[in-house]
């Protein structure tokens, strides 16, 4: 059998979570991948080892993962796999349910565990249920889970490259523009330490406080929704069921309450600190050590206590 | 021109485009477990328990109905017609949505639940019967968690789809929205008729006020089988169990900051 993995990329780096993907869809035997961008992209696909061949859609159209042409590149190459597979990240969530359709298959998002090449695990309710779940499609169209696989290496293969011809595009949508907030810090999917700051941060200004004790401890800056919502942090930070779901080493939580929705993008990380002044938050139910108190004043002494 | 003649004149050339495109936009909506309740695995392990549960609009749908009706007031669109696929009682999710301001309400009856494919199926139907010029989605129903139906509508129609809206703007035939993705934003464009759905910063939806809900219940909603549409409803999952996650144990308070480093240094040991 051999899947196929659309492996996403931003400004041509292969995303953490493509790697993933890539381990997972090893569990069902050799891998293809399919990526756009140019060809030093699929240079850097080429060298994963475990890929046993790059398909490269080089054609321009491809260049920002448009879900319209994409998909149906996609579906002019499906003939050639059982599963197709992608991290579910916004590219392959916008991509392959598309695709599935137009294959009248049913995908199966979220997949946190292969059970057999017909049954998988995936969460449901924001993560409160686990369903176990067997597809009757003759393929299987699957996103999975960043933090449920590890990330295959990506140095030490020399996969061949084939460059794929275009399929027809549907020739509906355009890309206009993209705006990336630029930051020096580890994507926040993938780093080992996540400093987290919820309403009780109050202004995009005191927001900053976190920076420091970011830097000292090498973390990625995340947020809860209301962050976001009130303007203190983009939205591509926020954690949670309809935001990043993340599974670091260490997670820090600062003025966060603990909701089930943001629970359910970070309560897989091994270890959880909560700093909060309401004794009763709920994020104390699943924090290792909780600190009762103001976190103004306690983030400036953890930032000065570990120096 | 004088500034006069230069104001009724782009007022004439507005008034002419909305004539021109005007439309009807469909808004599905799905009955969902409220969000603010914690969902509870069922005994025997088939599935989540609804029964006796409180029920409310997926929050997502509440957004797109917002921006649906929105677009109507700014004369973009003409009409909105919200449509549920799911047991009887999704009416009370319709009732809602018309309250909000959509026209009418279609109720094509199923299980409760149905796959995202036999939705967009149902859907695709329901583009035959109404030929509106947008469907407005939310991005993902809070239950199933799949994310999906919106880009499978837009697959199976072959029309352009602009998934996680944070911003919608039509004009000129076209549909511009800024879209959330994992590293920031991104602008797309897209012909018309389209599909978009909608992400949590999009608007924040209004609040039924009590005249609107009494005037939603003269509001017409029609009720269809998914059999009447011709659409084959089966499942392709099949459940075979739901379970708990494993709970995690909430551990200790510590008093101080020294303490907290000791531990996450010589205990945890992650720093
Ligand atoms: C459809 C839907 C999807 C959602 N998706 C997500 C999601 O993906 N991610 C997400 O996070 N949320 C999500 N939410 C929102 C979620 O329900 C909560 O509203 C949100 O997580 C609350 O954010 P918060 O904890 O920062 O704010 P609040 O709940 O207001 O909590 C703020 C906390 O800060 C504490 N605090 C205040 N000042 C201080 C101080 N000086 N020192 C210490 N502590 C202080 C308070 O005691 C309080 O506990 C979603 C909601 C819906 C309906
Ligand atoms: N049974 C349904 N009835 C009406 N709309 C639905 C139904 N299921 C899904 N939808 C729509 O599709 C969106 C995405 O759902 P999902 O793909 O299941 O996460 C929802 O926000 C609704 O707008």
């Amino acid at each position: 059998m051999t899947a196929l993995v659309l492996l996403d990329h931003e400004e041509g780096r292969i995303r953490k979570s493509a790697l993933s993907a890539v381990t997972a869809a090893s569990r069902f035997g050799d891998v293809h991948v399919l990526v756009t961008g140019d060809a030093a992209v699929a240079q850097a696909a080429a060298a994963i080892p475990g890929v046993a061949k790059v398909l490269h859609a080089a054609d321009a159209q491809y260049a920002h993962e448009l879900a319209e042409p994409l998909a149906a590149l996609i579906v002019s190459l499906a003939g050639g796999y059982e599963q197709i597979v992608a991290a579910a990240g916004a590219v392959g969530k916008n991509v392959l349910p598309r695709a599935a359709a137009l294959l009248d298959v049913q995908p199966i998002p979220e997949v946190i565990r292969i059970v057999d090449a017909e049954t998988f695990v995936r969460p449901i309710y924001a993560g409160n249920a686990l369903a176990t779940v067997r597809s009757s499609d003759a393929k299987k169209v699957l996103t999975v889970r960043g933090s449920a696989f590890d990330a295959a290496p990506a140095e030490g293969g020399s996969a061949p490259i084939e460059v794929v011809a275009p399929a027809v595009n549907p020739n509906v949508s355009e890309f206009v523009a993209v705006h990336l907030s630029d930051s020096e810090r580890p994507e926040l999917e993938s780093a080992r330490v996540v400093v987290s700051g919820g309403r009780g941060l109050q202004s995009e200004e005191k927001f900053h406080i976190l920076e420091p004790l970011a830097d000292k401890l090498g973390a990625a800056i995340g947020a809860s929704r209301a962050a976001v919502d009130s303007g203190f942090v983009p939205n591509e930070l926020q954690v949670g069921q309809t935001g990043k779901i993340v599974a670091p080493e260490l997670y820090l939580a600062f003025g966060i309450s603990g909701a089930i929705q943001h629970l359910a993008g970070m309560k897989d990380s091994r270890v959880i600190v909560a700093v909060n002044k309401d004794p009763e938050a709920p994020i104390f139910q699943v924090a290792d050590y909780g600190i009762v108190g103001d976190l103004f004043e306690i983030v400036p002494a953890l930032t000065t206590a570990l120096n | 021109m004088n500034s006069l003649q230069n104001t009724v004149s782009n007022a004439g050339k507005i008034l002419h485009l909305q004539a021109k495109e005007a439309m009807k936009i469909v808004v599905p909506v799905k009955r969902v477990v409220d969000y603010n309740i914690k969902p509870r695995v069922k005994a025997d392990g088939s599935g989540v328990e609804t029964t006796g549960v409180k029920m409310s609009m997926n929050p997502f749908d509440e957004i797109a109905v917002e921006e649906a009706v929105r677009l109507k007031e700014k004369g973009v669109a003409s009409e909105v017609v919200v449509v549920s696929i799911g047991v009887q009682q999704a009416q009370d999710t319709l009732r809602t949505a018309m309250a909000m301001g959509a026209d009418r309400a279609i109720l094509v009856l199923s299980e409760e639940s149905p796959e995202p494919l036999a939705v967009a199926k149902v859907l695709k139907a329901i583009n035959e019967k109404e030929q509106p010029g947008l469907f407005i989605l939310g991005k993902q129903a809070i239950d199933d968690d799949m994310n999906a139906t919106g880009q499978m509508l837009a697959g199976l129609l072959g029309w352009g789809q602009a998934t996680f809206a944070g911003k919608v703007e039509v004009a000129d035939g076209r549909v511009k929205v800024s879209r959330e993705i994992d590293g920031g934003t991104e602008d797309v464009s897209l012909s018309l008729p389209a599909v978009v759905t909608a992400d949590l910063r999009l608007n924040e939806p209004r609040y039924a006020s009590l005249p609107n809900i009494m005037k939603a219940r003269k509001k017409p909603l029609e009720t269809l089988n998914a059999e009447d549409l011709g659409v084959d409803m089966a499942r392709r999952l099949t459940v075979v169990s739901v379970a708990e996650p494993a709970e995690r144990q909430a551990g200790v308070k510590v008093g101080s900051v020294a303490e907290l480093v000791e531990k996450l240094r010589n205990e945890a040991k992650v720093i």
